[in-house]
């Protein structure tokens, strides 16, 4: 099922002579169940596509459908209760709200949505318990927590209730290698759950992650990885 | 890559014969470098003329373990304590084709460094993927296929900063042949050049 679908997608910023053409006439496609990381200089697109994804832009030209709905068909209303229900996002600086605790941080979308405390409770706890935080872990504030930790909490926020589409920005940036790895690991690991996961990353190693890789260039998009093999016919080309 | 110092790490761990180090050495390395036990055989009675090991007698199924002497040990220590020199590491094919990329008339360099990019992406993606298969996996094997990983992601930011180095220079024009100096006739075997493997 196709989670995410950009059509034809342009996003031009200012217009006449200093029009910039942040993403030109732009296809993907993310189904459930797959991780995709988009990859590319500053200024290529990136986030300017990731926004778009999100909701939290609207395209010049061309339509983003978020599980078969399209984005512009809905008024501001409709567009925030979307993005509550159906899109996560993971954030380079985690963005936690530090006077809330980690459970009260990754319960906030569905109290937001209206539910009800003890309710969201409960499932803030199970999503924490997801991305490997114990019940005592999800009762500290973000400042008592490692980046590591804090990141963890954000994808268990991103991902709260049936939301099936996570966007992530540079997950990993502040993070050391070894602790970014566990974040892609969990990101990967909630992709083969079900969800549907677009990461923007600059990192190679990070995109290693994902199961395609668009590469975007000036707004475009240059070239995509296709899916992977089987794994087991790897080695044969590898020596040295 | 030394199968010698390899071979005399492995026995290191106990005497062994041929075929348990192979089999130990590519348990340690994930097979990524099949070793034949041709080469293992003819590696021993190498160390053993040279006193690194010594063969100890047939045991029952008529097999002759070799173990490590102290003047093995002692090589071993060094190979440990000094760095690899990048003499030993094999040329760069890729390296070598961007150059003449970017020299020869006619040829997209851009094109070629997506090419190559996509393709050890790829490559990346794999790794990561076995990677990812083995949650407990062996120590040295991990290594081994992080190493690999991380080749990949280097050669992944050369060409990014390639790319954009190539794009805001102008490319320069291929330096015509006959501006060159006649070449000394030693320099045309060009021995390293031709060299398939550094020992």
């Amino acid at each position: 099922m196709t989670v995410l679908h950009l059509k034809g997608v342009s996003r031009v910023h200012g217009s006449g002579e200093n029009a910039v053409n942040a993403l030109i006439d732009t296809d993907l496609q993310i189904a459930a169940g797959e991780f995709v990381a988009i990859m590319g200089p500053s200024g290529s697109g990136k986030s300017t596509l990731l926004n778009l994804a999100g909701g939290l832009d609207a395209p010049t030209s061309g339509e983003v459908l978020v599980e078969g709905i399209v984005l512009a068909s809905l008024n501001k209303k409709k567009l925030a209760a979307m993005r509550r229900r159906s899109v996560g996002y993971v954030f380079q600086d985690y963005n936690l709200v530090p006077s809330l605790t980690a459970a009260e941080n990754a319960a906030l979308p569905l109290e937001l949505d209206g539910t009800g405390t003890g309710k969201a409770r409960k499932l803030a706890l199970a999503a924490l318990e997801e991305v490997g935080l114990d019940a005592k872990q999800a009762d500290r504030f973000p400042d008592e927590l490692s980046g590591g930790q804090a990141q963890r909490v954000a994808i268990a926020r991103a991902l709260i209730g049936d939301r099936r589409l996570v966007l992530a920005d540079e997950p990993t940036g502040a993070l050391d290698s070894t602790t970014g790895e566990e974040v892609l690991k969990l990101l990967r690991r909630r992709c083969d759950a079900g969800a549907a996961g677009l990461l923007v990353t600059h990192d190679a190693r990070h995109a290693g992650w994902a199961d395609r890789v668009v590469f975007l260039r000036d707004g475009r998009v240059v070239d995509t990885s296709a899916p992977l093999p089987d794994a087991e016919t790897l080695l044969e080309g590898a020596e040295s | 890559m030394s199968v010698k110092h390899s071979l005399l790490a492995l026995l290191e761990r106990g005497p062994a014969y041929g075929y348990q180090l192979r089999a130990a050495f590519e348990s340690a390395t994930g097979n990524t470098w099949p070793l034949n036990i041709g080469q293992v055989y003819t590696t021993l009675n190498r160390l053993e003329r040279d006193q690194l090991v010594e063969a100890l007698p047939e045991n029952d199924s008529g097999q002759r373990p070799y173990r490590i002497t102290d003047a093995g040990r002692h090589h071993l220590a060094g190979w440990f304590a000094s760095p690899v020199q990048a003499a030993d590491r094999p040329r760069d094919e890729l390296t070598i084709k961007l150059a003449l990329a970017v020299t020869t008339p006619g040829v997209d360099v851009a094109d070629v460094i997506q090419r190559q990019r996509t393709a050890t992406l790829r490559l990346l993606q794999e790794f990561t993927r076995l990677k990812a298969a083995e949650d407990h996996a062996e120590l040295a094997w991990r290594l081994v296929l992080e190493s690999m990983i991380f080749r990949a992601e280097a050669e992944i930011r050369w060409l990014d900063h390639t790319e954009a180095v190539v794009a805001r220079s102008e490319l320069p024009a291929p330096s015509p042949f006959a501006a060159e100096p006649d070449p000394d006739p030693a320099d045309l075997a060009s021995p390293d050049l031709d060299q398939t493997e550094a020992r």
